[in-house]
């Protein structure tokens, strides 16, 4: 057992696991925050998507021991994000969800692509989003969804 | 005897001498060129090993096992090598092998660029000769000459990964190269001695 000093969401938190945790259950065993969802446990379906420094990292098969002093945001504090506040607003807005499992992951990777990508084209959206998967193929309005939040954010000059 | 068949005869031994050292350097250089091309078929037994090829492709993917599979999760290769945002290769591969996970690692994980594509679109290995042109065209590789490609074998991260490849998520080891990093780089120091000579051929 080891004890992290973690940043997560902004706020410090402190837990004590075996170093070959991965991520994805120290958020949700040793946090509580279960936003975040675990679906396939080998990085195959983006369910477990988060941000580590930045990146959309697939929490299930990244050890905490790999994280270091990176920050972490989950599903539970993309929000307060800007564009993270969009693409919430555009995935309720086009009423994307169906049963609701993958979208964390989804809204995670979205987020990262929007970020980077400001206007993406449908073959920067097919790249980006082609490793979540959603057993509903809520696919259509997940490309309208980040459409319609690219529109909005190009708006309001985000 | 006169002088003039003195002169002939010491120019008939200096010209005979001058074949004999002509003949005998390109023996000579023949017989490097010969021990360079076979250091260059052990280097490339190790290019074109899983732990190296499955990122050396000509497609928009990379590769992963030994059968050299498509990459998992629809990965695609990206405008810089690192895939594309929200699905960058940094988002499952740290600076180092997860073994507790499966997941290999090491800095900068990325796909070589298309100029440094050891295979074909079909997944199928170049030949020896194709994939020496390529490591040694300098207009494809980087600009790297005989001692930088050298170098790039003794020290680049991505490299000694492949001798370092951590453990598959079933817990077994990779597989490893079919020589030890220490022979790669004495195949390639002699390969490299020798002019990086490449074989004839497609």
């Amino acid at each position: 057992m080891a004890t992290y000093q973690l940043n997560v969401n902004g706020q410090r938190k402190e837990v004590t696991v075996d170093p070959s945790t991965p991520l994805l259950w120290v958020l949700r065993e040793e946090l509580k925050m279960t936003g975040t969802k675990f679906g396939c446990g080998i990085s195959a379906c983006g369910a477990c998507t988060v941000h580590v420094g930045g990146v959309a990292t697939r929490s299930c098969i990244v050890p905490i021991s790999h994280v270091g002093e990176r920050p972490i945001i989950t599903i539970e504090g993309i929000g307060q994000d800007a564009v993270g506040r969009a693409v919430q607003d555009a995935w309720v807005d086009t009423d994307v969800v169906q049963c609701g499992y993958c979208q964390s992951g989804q809204i995670m990777t979205a987020v990262a692509l929007l970020k980077h990508t400001p206007k993406p084209s449908d073959q920067n959206i097919d790249e980006s989003m082609g490793g979540n998967i959603c057993r509903c193929a809520t696919y259509v309005r997940i490309r309208e969804a980040i459409k319609n939040a690219a529109a909005e954010l190009t708006k309001g000059g985000a | 005897m006169p002088w003039s068949r003195v002169a002939l005869a010491v120019s008939v031994v200096a010209v005979a001498l001058g074949v004999a050292a002509f003949v005998n350097a390109r023996v000579v250089e023949r017989n490097e060129t010969a021990q360079g091309l076979a250091a260059w078929e052990q280097v490339y037994s190790v290019l074109t090993h899983p732990r190296c090829i499955n990122c050396h492709t000509a497609t928009n993917y990379p590769q992963q096992g030994d059968e050299r599979r498509r990459h998992v999760a629809n990965v695609v290769r990206g405008p810089e090598g690192k895939g594309v945002p929200g699905l960058n290769c940094a988002g499952c591969h740290q600076e180092t092998n997860a073994d507790s996970t499966g997941v290999p690692g090491g800095h900068n994980w990325h796909l070589a660029p298309l100029s440094m594509q050891w295979q074909d679109t079909n997944d199928r290995p170049l030949s020896s000769a194709a994939v020496c042109r390529a490591v040694t065209d300098r207009s494809r590789n980087n600009k790297l000459d005989g001692p930088a490609l050298l170098k790039h074998h003794e020290e680049e991260a991505l490299v000694i990964w492949a001798w370092n490849p951590g453990r598959k998520p079933d817990g077994s080891l990779r597989t490893l190269p079919p020589l030890t990093h220490e022979q790669f780089i004495a195949a390639t120091r002699r390969w490299v001695q020798a002019g990086t000579p490449c074989p004839s051929g497609k």
